[in-house]
């Protein structure tokens, strides 16, 4: 039976990680993500699962890595300043092929910046924040009610493919209280990590299953013996200074998230089909986007709605076409153009984009974003 | 020649090892496996962990199951590790640099919760993976990369250091006294709570060029001739002290185990059922 819930976005991100399986939380307090931590700190020990609250994020994460090595499913929660210290660590995961999920609940920056303010200023740090190539999963919520799903989803996508799934709330939605319908436990889709089905002595800990080209994963203390490095690794684990082997490992962890796009790639629409503007927003601010996409049809003007799901990979392929059709995009974002370049990449010059930046710490009005649909459409 | 179940420890796949002939490292990996398999512990049940630095390259040459992280963080890892899964005997591997420079708070923090894991910092008063740059163990007047005239700052005692933070078992030796190394270790390891165990190592290629310690044997008499034994040192006085090892058991004592807590709030809370 699924059951209705009063909840704030941090505390049903939390509920939806524990659905998905999470019994590791390894974290360290910042506003705006301080809930789901507290709500792990309640939860994990009350279903024999791990709590520890670390001396700072880079060993939040550390631990969070390490209860995924033994097994655990295993995420961590932060905000701006926490989510830069995580940075290498995260990069570790990527390539010792780790599952874990990070949560960044977005906060304005640089610095400090504005703790209790919204932002969307860290897509980019999200894409791009660890040094070195490598493919990322990122999710950005709107709904209180998308938190607890997309937590779900987060941990399937790392579990699947062996590697770190980031989602990029926001101070609003992690603060903004909703209805969430929780849904009925066996109702959910549940991935757990492909498991080595070989002997212990056969174990080859990096050699990728033909089929998926994805190597299943042992966990410490179930019988198999193997290395874990941030080096360059071969398919042993072992550092290697091969090109052959270099460009092997390399070219599979782009290939996981490549290969896979389509099935990754999440968005959502309204009113594209015949649309001459479509506005493209993600997180909270896709809600006041939506809103104001409303009003304008209500108006009589051909306004669409385009809200990303997944920021990395985002969906290019799928915006194209609809950009092209429409002509003119608008993109708001809460920072001075980030996802923007995104979009830009996406329709290749075949629509005109309309860029809109607020960084006050405020969310847009809709009446601003419906006086830029006038004002493009007109 | 190792003995045949020591060997088994080796990950022969890996090797020839990274690092230089005569590196006091080596001795200490003996140390550690002898200490593992004197106490009975079997290869696919023991972590081995390490950060980064020559010292951490040890855990890919053991066959137990085995994790190489970033630089200065490995506690943070294993205590990871030892929470999800408290059976596990783990070791975590670090070199001066990683233990107390940037891996300086992860260590207070892990000798804080008295967590289940022996620290082996095999202090060789030098980062040597990077070319011989100054420590926080670098002795002042040492010279190094970064220290052309000397060394100013003064150093940190990695003993004093545990033992304020509450590390339950606290030892030292150098790599001239094998058999001590391993008794400690052992010690260590039988340890519940968190045990750190110095091993005074010696790094002739970077350390020793500088500071007239060129050869592997330089750094072993230097150290059989500056040592004392912690009964002897205590009768001594701070200037007949000065630029001596002291070496011996600094803390043996009981306290509660960090994932022993946990357990229990497990208990307490109803989540063991
Ligand atoms: C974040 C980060 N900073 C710096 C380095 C470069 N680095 C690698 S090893 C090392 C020092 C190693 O010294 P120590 O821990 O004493 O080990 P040793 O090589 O002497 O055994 C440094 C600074 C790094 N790998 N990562
Ligand atoms: S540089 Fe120094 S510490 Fe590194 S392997 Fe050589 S002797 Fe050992
Ligand atoms: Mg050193």
């Amino acid at each position: 039976m699924s059951r209705v819930e009063f909840w704030q976005g941090n505390v049903s991100l939390a509920y939806g990680a524990i659905a998905a399986g999470c019994r590791f939380f390894g974290g360290y307090p910042i506003t705006p993500s301080s809930e789901i931590a507290e709500v792990m700190a309640e939860e994990m020990p009350a279903c024999n699962g791990r709590f520890i609250q670390m001396e700072d994020e880079i060993g939040g994460i550390a631990a969070t890595i390490g209860g995924a090595v033994t097994g655990y499913k295993s995420m961590t929660a932060t905000s701006g300043p926490g989510f830069s210290l995580k940075q290498e660590n995260l990069g570790l995961a990527y390539m010792a092929e780790i599952p874990i999920v990070v949560v960044d609940v977005m906060r304005g920056g640089p610095s400090t910046g504005l703790p209790t303010s919204i932002a969307q200023q860290d897509v980019m740090q999200a894409r791009w924040g660890t040094h070195g190539d490598h493919a990322t999963i990122a999710y950005a919520p709107s709904s209180v009610q998308e938190c607890y799903e997309v937590a779900i989803k987060a941990f399937n996508m790392a579990e699947r493919f062996r590697q770190p799934v980031l989602i990029m709330s926001d101070e609003v939605l992690g603060h903004m209280r909703e209805k969430v319908i929780v849904p009925d436990k066996e109702t959910l889709a549940i991935v757990d990590r492909k498991k080595p089905s070989c002997s212990p002595e056969e174990f080859i800990p990096y050699r990728p299953d033909p089929e998926d080209n994805l190597p299943p994963m042992a966990s410490f203390g179930d019988g198999y013996r193997w290395h874990i490095t941030g080096l360059t690794h071969n398919e042993w684990g072992f550092p290697t200074n091969c090109p052959e082997e270099i460009a092997k490992k390399s070219a599979r962890l782009m290939d996981k998230v490549n290969a896979y796009r389509d099935e990754i790639v999440e968005y959502e629409t309204e009113n594209v089909e015949d649309a001459d503007v479509i506005v493209v927003a993600y997180g909270s601010v896709a809600r006041t986007a939506l809103s104001a996409v409303r009003h304008a049809r209500d108006k009589g003007l051909k306004a669409g709605y385009f809200r990303p799901v997944t920021l990395w990979p985002f969906p290019d392929r799928e915006l194209e076409p609809l950009a092209e059709k429409a002509g003119r995009l608008i993109v708001p974002e809460l920072n001075f153009g980030q996802m923007v370049h995104e979009v830009e990449r996406a329709v290749h010059g075949k629509a005109a984009i309309a860029q809109m930046s607020l960084v006050n710490g405020e969310l847009f009005q809709p009446s601003e974003i419906l006086e830029k649909i006038e004002e493009v459409a007109g | 020649m190792p003995r045949p179940e020591v060997l088994d420890w080796l990950r022969k796949r890996f090797f020839p090892h990274m690092w230089c002939p005569g590196c006091g490292h080596g001795i200490i990996m003996h140390a550690i496996l002898r200490a593992l398999v004197d106490s009975g512990k079997k290869r696919e049940e023991t972590v081995i962990a390490s950060g980064i630095g020559c010292s951490s390259r040890m855990p890919g040459y053991i066959d137990s199951c085995t994790i190489h992280t970033t630089h200065g963080r490995s506690l943070a890892f294993a205590t990871g590790i030892k929470l999800a899964n408290p059976e596990l005997t783990i070791v975590d591997v670090m070199g001066d640099g990683d233990c107390t420079a940037i891996g300086g708070n992860h260590f207070i923090h892990a000798c804080r919760r008295n967590i289940g894991i022996t620290a082996v910092v095999m202090n060789n008063n030098i980062y040597g993976m990077t070319g011989g740059q100054a420590s926080p163990t670098t002795p002042p007047g040492a010279r190094a990369t970064t220290a052309p005239y000397g060394a100013i700052d003064p150093p940190f005692d990695v003993c004093k250091l545990a033992q304020g933070a509450g590390a339950t078992y606290v030892a030292r030796a150098t790599i001239a006294q094998p058999v001590l190394c391993e008794q400690y270790i052992k010690n260590g390891i039988a340890n519940k709570g968190f045990s750190v165990i110095e091993i005074i190592s010696s790094c002739h290629t970077q350390f020793g060029r500088k500071n007239n310690r060129r050869t592997p044997v330089d750094n072993l008499n230097y150290f059989k001739n500056n040592s004392v034994p912690l009964s002897r040192a205590q009768s001594m006085s701070p200037v007949d002290l000065e630029g001596k090892i002291v070496t011996g058991e600094f803390v043996k004592r009981e306290a509660p185990e960090y994932t022993e807590l946990y357990r229990s709030l497990v208990e307490r809370v109803g989540g063991g059922k």
